[in-house]
């Protein structure tokens, strides 16, 4: 099913604006101009349970009902910096369903009483944001973007704007320096953005997904979007799926959906013959899950997977086959985190780098035990003390591996004939 | 005179115009992008101009430039490809691609071909995890995705790069 | 912030419980800040009190509680015993980050704050060099000191795996960088950019490789780049000044002032005994000393680099006496026998000359001894307004460091960054916190960024301005000059002056930008007319503030010497001339044919300056590092310096040799002591009234708590033990009424052609700066500024050579362009090689 997201993939030619507006494509937001207060949107996109969908799964529209009225102007800024290994969900939402993600900005605008919007998009997207500035043209030029839209006061502006490789930046505070030409280094929280975001104004950060949702919501209702997924885990998700399967890709399924739909049933099961060995459910930031079956029955949700030892986080599905070996793996995700740490503060600065020498050579073989059992302190006391989530991201598939995938280490450091396994701590 | 303003003004105009007028800094990014254009690398000089049309100092240009991978500071060639080799793409052979291209080139990663035209480099996750291998490359003038690719398919890349650039 | 403390009832304040510890702060203080002044320590890197916190370096996590609340009913939940059950986070929070509030329970002793401050230094010790035992910050290192007490024992860390980077960077010829020592903590970037708008350091690159780079030209292009070096909690920044020069333990700390500018910044001359000196105590580096009313904790480089003119080897250690038209070394008894006969003889064609950086004391003597002779005592000052600052200068009590919203400060004819930098910041500061600030100038300046107002006018209209914005609230006088009708019509400045008369407290700085000392005076006439207008005078944070050019004429004036109305001419008539601490001659030709015209010239310095030279005698004075005194600062704060190091032998202090000169009149002064020599002046001198060395050396508690034990806290400036001095009160404050005074305002002369109007720069070419290495590379040349349009026309270019013809000598200098000067004005620096003390016409030619 790809009900709402990658409707793409089911109606041709969505991307092309005829087309999305002959499926009802800005109606609603014509309406919400028309018909609506900003905070009727608000309403039924908290109504609605939408969490968002970067990450942390915060309540949408409870964030949106935050942005300080008492301080002007608002801004809209669109977190489309998808830098998580294993996260490829926003670039195919807006390069194939362009018009439905802009709609959901714009209807977030509005519901905020922002006049400008705008959309950080990592570097590499170069092109995607090319083709996004000729749609926002294309919408200006329509009368669907610009100023005293639809006859009314209200007036909309979307901007592009590119960052330069830089992972932290998916970090929102640290995109708004980005956005103000700075380093980009997290700020302090609190405050908050709804507080103090954009040049110190009131604003609202979203993921793509999370605002791409929102066009169909508003449309067909809070409760027609509680009909999909969970309870306190409401609507679709797209599943970015990758690593050891057959059919790697993005699938739109239910919130709750398993682990074991995703992998066997979409993802056509692991090739070569191989097992499934483990699990990062959450990129490269996730936690390692030992691919038991109760993990694979473990429904994907925000409140299930905790239940297996790891986050849901943007749903970047990481499949990990019988042939990896988690020295090798540690080292490539300690890697990614060395290089994408901005450096701000002392634990992860100094922690990943440091980790970074341990994973190296525990994977050369050129350790002992000791080395491992420092590595896992190192990690341990990395974790709570940074400044924003990167530290402790590099800490998880650390410190799970050791203690959910012990013996891979011990054979790596048998092989390499050098001390034998002492008692591996936490 | 300021040689960027001079050379591409409407189009700076135009990126500044994106910015609150007393926010000019942000248009730190969008303009090193117009300045790499010339060289491929943004010089000491280009530093400056930047500096003087958004009314902030040398060092804080020079200071994103430094935090940012796409932003160089020295010259390199004129096309980058730039392989994803993290975890995803490293689980689908991208590890084995890099080293089986940078054979068929004669490079490590992080160098330049003899004759100027393409380094090779080893990148952070591009967000194309499903269809490794994979590289981005990065041009004086754009960033182009190259997915599923086989070292074949990047030579074949690379030789019609060398036909137009006449090398 | 202590005294305001005080002030604050007890309902303001906000009570918890800190090491369990009850502590009453202001509402807003950081965790940090609320346990530094209960006397608990909470380690930090990366926050300074002085500036905003960032969090970065997670030294100071603490366990932090809060009283739990009943989310129904809105109660605090109680414990069984009644009292509020305390709820701990489940994560360490950074206590420079958090505020306190109400019943919080802060714990830094617990096994887990422990744990993590032992990590955290762990962390930053694998990328240190621990090379502590050449480090020059070794000893008053905040990261040894802490890693003492709290780090661990021993690094986990392999020693071959550590970050090997470049140890002698030069950032400019004033700061090196070691990267290997630096801990990434961001206070010099964020003092560079939020305290003193200089970001020209900053990060580059990211996570380990993150490094501090400059790339201004020159490098470190700063006027307070020295004040990294202390807030630098490692090894990484030091000054090439100090730099493998001594060890900290090794130094002597004596109080002193600062004498460039008006400022009197309070700073501690480090000395220790050298082999090259013989054994003698010299100095090794200049260093802040806190005083919250004057400079807080900062100096400029000029004072922290610019000493050396104290110890430089063309410092006369013998007196001069011409003989056969040679000057030839003589015993002290033979030249004041020499001098004694000539000032008895002299009778009132005495003209005593007095640079404007001498002592209280000195000047005491030198009117005195004036008086004795009926003479003339003058100062050697282009500016006028210092008796004005006597009766409507700033109140007792005043501090800028207090002027916020409801506040106003108007700064005029003064590029105050270039003429008193602290004043700039602490004015830059008051902008920050609200105060309005109006900065009239004819040009740019870097103190535009922060004013409300900005007001342009012609050179040759300061006052008109301050006549026009006194006018359009209340037109007393009818028939004003032209160019002040003209101004009334500018809505800008009527809305500036609108603001300033609602302002709660008024501070006026005048500069000496464009002017010459009658353009002065009415500047300073029409400053004192607003300010008494207004009300604004004889309270606390108001009044008038003069920019000296020199470090203690708010003294001179004070004591009674005012500058010479016709200065050659003065000079031409003495028969005996008495220069003390100046150099007409070397400072324009005019005056050293004016000397050379003098009758007998006695010169009392510390060099053989070129006034020097044409003496008849030469007295060798001693540095102000040599001796003891006092100076009184533009806000009219009156300080004591100390003697540091042993006087070259052979000198003798300029009060002393006043007074062993004014013997011969029978004039009995006090030749030996400083503190004995300031009792007849503060008898004299009404505003010095009860004043007294031991007063002077007072001190209060002040905030932050900066000193030798918390480097690690405020940095490695000192506290003040040895005097925050007395800050006198104004005439109006006394009762002295004064009385609005119109003085005729003179109507710019009108010249043809371009017209040279004198500006000032901190990096001049002055006898004190000069002979200072450090900063020779960063000495201005001699130069003219023009606009974009006249260098066209006259075919200059930037940095190309020009001939500059005034008063009929023609020079070669460097052309400067900067489109903000008007059209037709020539710009030229004062003490940079071109003699000039008002508007003057000028040619100007490739």
């Amino acid at each position: 099913m790809n009900e709402i997201l990658l409707r793409h993939r089911e109606i041709n030619n969505l991307d092309q604006l005829p087309i999305y507006r002959q499926h009802k494509g800005f109606e609603t937001f014509k309406r919400a101009i028309t018909a609506m207060k900003p905070e009727e949107v608000t309403e039924i996109v908290k109504a609605s349970g939408l969490r968002g969908r970067g990450g942390a799964g915060f309540p949408t529209g409870t964030k949106w009902s935050f942005i300080d009225k008492n301080n002007w102007p608002h801004y809209v800024v669109v977190n489309a910096d998808e830098s998580e290994p294993g996260t490829f969900k926003d670039r195919e939402i807006m390069e194939s369903n362009p018009f439905q993600f802009l709609e959901g900005v714009m209807l977030c605008a509005y519901a905020v009483s922002a006049n400008v919007a705008y959309i950080y998009l990592r570097g590499e997207f170069w092109q995607l944001a090319a083709e996004l500035d000729k749609h926002i043209e294309y919408l200006e030029r329509e009368g669907l973007l610009g100023d005293k839209l639809f006859g009314s006061e209200y007036t909309l502006r979307i901007h592009t704007h590119l960052g330069a490789g830089a992972y932290i930046c998916g970090e929102e505070t640290a995109l708004l320096e980005s956005l103000e030409g700075k380093l980009g280094q997290p700020r302090l929280r609190p405050p908050f953005p709804p507080n103090f975001g954009l040049y110190g104004k009131p604003t609202v950060v979203n993921n793509v997904e999370t605002l791409a949702s929102v066009p169909l919501i508003v449309e067909r209702g809070a409760e027609w979007y509680r009909g999909f997924g969970t309870e306190k885990s409401p609507g679709t998700k797209v599943f970015s799926l990758s690593g050891n399967v057959e059919k790697p890709g993005n699938y739109e399924l239910p919130l709750g959906a398993t682990f074991r739909e995703l992998i066997f049933t979409h993802g056509g099961g692991i090739p070569g013959g191989r097992k499934i060995k483990a699990i990062m459910p959450a990129g490269a930031s996730s936690s390692l899950i030992v691919a038991d079956d109760k993990a694979l029955d473990t429904p994907m949700d925000y409140e299930s997977v905790p239940s297996v030892g790891a986050q849901l986080g943007s749903a970047s599905i990481i499949v990990i086959d019988d042939s990896v070996s988690m020295d090798w793996l540690i080292n490539k995700t300690v890697h990614f985190f060395q290089h994408e740490s901005c450096g701000k503060c002392t634990p992860c600065r100094e922690g990943t780098y440091w980790m970074r020498h341990l994973t190296e050579r525990i994977h050369l073989g050129a350790a002992n035990w000791n080395d491992v059992i420092l590595l896992n302190e190192v990690a341990t006391n990395i974790k709570g003390k940074c400044l924003c989530a990167l530290g402790d991201f590099a800490t998880e598939a650390v410190t799970s591996s050791i203690a959910r995938f012990k013996g891979d280490f011990e054979n790596k450091l048998q092989a390499a004939s050098v001390d034998m396994p002492a008692k591996v701590g936490s | 005179m300021n040689a960027l303003l001079q050379r591409y003004g409407e189009e700076i105009e135009r990126v500044l115009a994106k910015y609150p007028a007393d926010q000019k800094r942000s248009a730190v990014m969008p303009l090193l992008y117009i300045a790499q254009r010339e060289h491929g690398y943004v010089t000491r000089e280009q530093l400056d101009q930047i500096a003087e049309i958004l009314g902030i100092s040398s060092t804080d240009v020079a200071s994103i430039v430094g935090f940012y991978t796409l932003y160089h500071d020295e010259p390199g060639g004129k096309y980058r490809i730039q392989v994803c080799n993290d975890l995803c793409c490293a689980l689908r052979g991208s590890e084995k691609f890099l080293e089986d291209l940078c054979r068929r080139l004669q490079v490590k990663p992080g160098e330049t071909t003899t004759d100027g035209l393409v380094t090779v480099e080893s990148v952070m996750c591009l967000a194309a995890c499903d269809k490794a291998p994979m590289f981005q490359v990065q041009s004086h003038n754009e960033i182009s995705y190259h997915e599923q690719q086989s070292v074949d398919s990047a030579i074949q890349l690379i030789e019609s790069w060398r036909q137009v650039n006449g090398k | 912030m202590a005294e305001a403390l005080a002030t604050k009832t007890e309902q303001n304040l906000v009570t918890l419980t800190i090491d369990d510890r009850k502590v009453s702060v202001a509402p807003g203080t950081w965790v940090v800040d609320a346990a530094k002044q209960a006397g608990i320590d909470i380690p930090v890197f990366c926050y300074h009190p002085k500036m905003e916190p960032v969090g970065m370096c997670r030294m100071c996590l603490v366990d932090i509680g809060r009283p739990l609340v009943d989310r129904a009913t809105g109660q605090p939940v109680l414990e069984p015993d009644g009292t509020p059950k305390i709820q701990f986070g489940a994560k360490l929070e950074t206590g420079c980050t958090i505020p306190v509030s109400e019943g919080m329970v802060v714990r830094g002793y617990t096994d887990k704050v422990k744990a993590a401050r032992d990590e955290v230094l762990e962390f930053l010790l694998t990328s240190h060099p621990l090379d502590c035992p050449i480090c020059d910050k070794g000893g008053e290192c905040p990261l040894q000191n802490l890693t003492m007490h709290f780090g661990p024992g021993e690094s986990r860390y392999i020693f071959d795996e550590k970050k090997r980077l470049a140890k002698h960077v030069p950032l400019g010829e004033l700061i090196f960088l070691d990267r290997e020592r630096c801990i990434q903590c961001a206070r010099c970037t964020r003092f560079q950019s939020e305290v003193v708008d200089d970001p020209v350091i900053g990060f580059s690159e990211r996570g380990r490789s993150l490094e501090i780079i400059t790339f201004s030209e020159p490098g470190f292009d700063s006027y307070w780049s020295g004040n990294t070096t202390d807030i630098c909690p490692v090894g990484a920044l030091t000054t090439t000044d100090f730099r493998f020069g001594a060890r900290p333990w090794e130094l002597r700390q004596v109080a002193s002032i600062c004498t460039h500018c008006p400022v009197n910044c309070n700073t501690t001359l480090n000395t220790r005994r050298e082999a090259k000196a013989g054994g003698q105590q010299v100095v090794k580096r200049v260093m802040p000393r806190q005083n919250e009313w004057v400079n807080e904790i900062w100096i400029c480089d000029k004072g922290r680099f610019a000493y050396q003119y104290t110890e430089a080897v063309s410092r006369i250690s013998q007196p001069l006496l011409r003989k056969g038209g040679k000057l030839e070394p003589v015993s002290w008894d033979e030249a004041l026998s020499a001098v004694a006969d000539k000032v008895k003889k002299a009778g009132s064609k005495l003209v005593t000359l007095a640079g404007g950086r001498l002592s209280n004391e000195d000047y005491f003597h030198i009117k005195k001894l004036s008086e004795k002779a009926n003479g003339l005592a003058l100062l050697y000052c282009q500016m006028a307004g210092g008796d004005l600052v006597a009766q409507v200068g700033l109140g007792a009590g005043s501090n800028l460091g207090e002027l916020g919203a409801g506040s106003a400060i108007v700064v005029i004819a003064s590029d105050l960054e270039e003429e008193a930098p602290l004043w700039w910041l602490r004015v830059k500061q008051a902008a920050e916190r609200g105060a309005t600030l109006i900065v009239a100038n004819p040009r740019r300046t870097k103190l535009d960024r922060f004013a409300r107002h900005l007001l342009r006018y012609a050179y040759g209209e300061e006052a008109a301005v301050l006549h026009a914005m006194l006018d359009s609230f209340s037109p007393k006088k009818p028939d004003q000059a032209e160019s002040v009708k003209k101004l009334l019509r500018d809505d800008a400045l009527k809305v500036a002056a609108l603001e300033l008369t609602q302002a709660e407290n008024l501070v006026v700085f005048y500069g000496s930008e464009g002017t010459d000392l009658a353009a002065s005076n009415a500047l300073a006439n029409a400053a004192a007319n607003l300010l008494i207008a207004t009300g604004h005078v004889g309270k606390p944070n108001n009044g008038l503030v003069a920019v000296w050019d020199k470090g203690n004429a708010q003294g001179a004036w004070d004591l009674g010497l005012r500058p010479g109305e016709d200065l050659p001419a003065q000079i031409k008539e003495a028969a005996l001339l008495y220069i003390v601490g100046a150099d007409p001659a070397g400072d324009d030709p005019a005056l050293a044919a004016a000397v050379d015209g003098a009758q007998f010239v006695v010169v009392q310095e510390l060099a053989l300056t070129k006034t020097a030279q044409a003496a008849d005698v030469v007295l060798p004075a001693q540095a102000f590092t040599e001796r003891e005194g006092t100076y009184t600062s533009g806000e009219r704060r009156v300080q004591r310096f100390y003697p540091a190091v042993p006087a070259v032998d052979g000198t003798r202090a300029d009060f002393t040799i006043t007074a062993q000169i004014a013997a011969a009149l029978g004039l009995k002064l006090e030749e030996q002591i400083g503190s004995l020599a300031f009792v007849p002046l503060a008898a004299a001198t009404e505003s010095y009234k009860g004043l007294d060395y031991g007063k002077l050396a007072e001190v209060t508690d002040q905030w932050p708590i900066v000193g030798r034990a918390d480097v690690y806290y405020g940095g490695t400036t000192y506290d003040n033990s040895q005097g925050l001095g007395v800050q006198l009160s104004s005439a109006a404050e006394r009762g002295q009424s004064p009385a609005l005074s119109f003085a005729p305002l003179a109507e710019p002369a009108a010249i043809d052609g371009l017209v040279a109007v004198p500006v000032s720069r901190l990096y001049d070419r002055g006898n004190t700066i000069l002979p200072s290495k450090l900063l020779s590379a960063r000495l201005e040349a001699p130069q003219v500024v023009l606009n974009p349009e006249d260098a066209e026309s006259l075919g200059l270019e930037m940095g190309k050579p020009a001939k500059v013809t005034l008063n009929g000598v023609t020079t070669l200098v460097t052309a400067h362009i900067d489109n903000s000067i008007p059209k037709g004005t020539v710009l030229i620096p004062r003490s940079l090689g071109l003699a000039i003390s008002g508007p003057t016409p000028v040619k100007v030619a490739a």
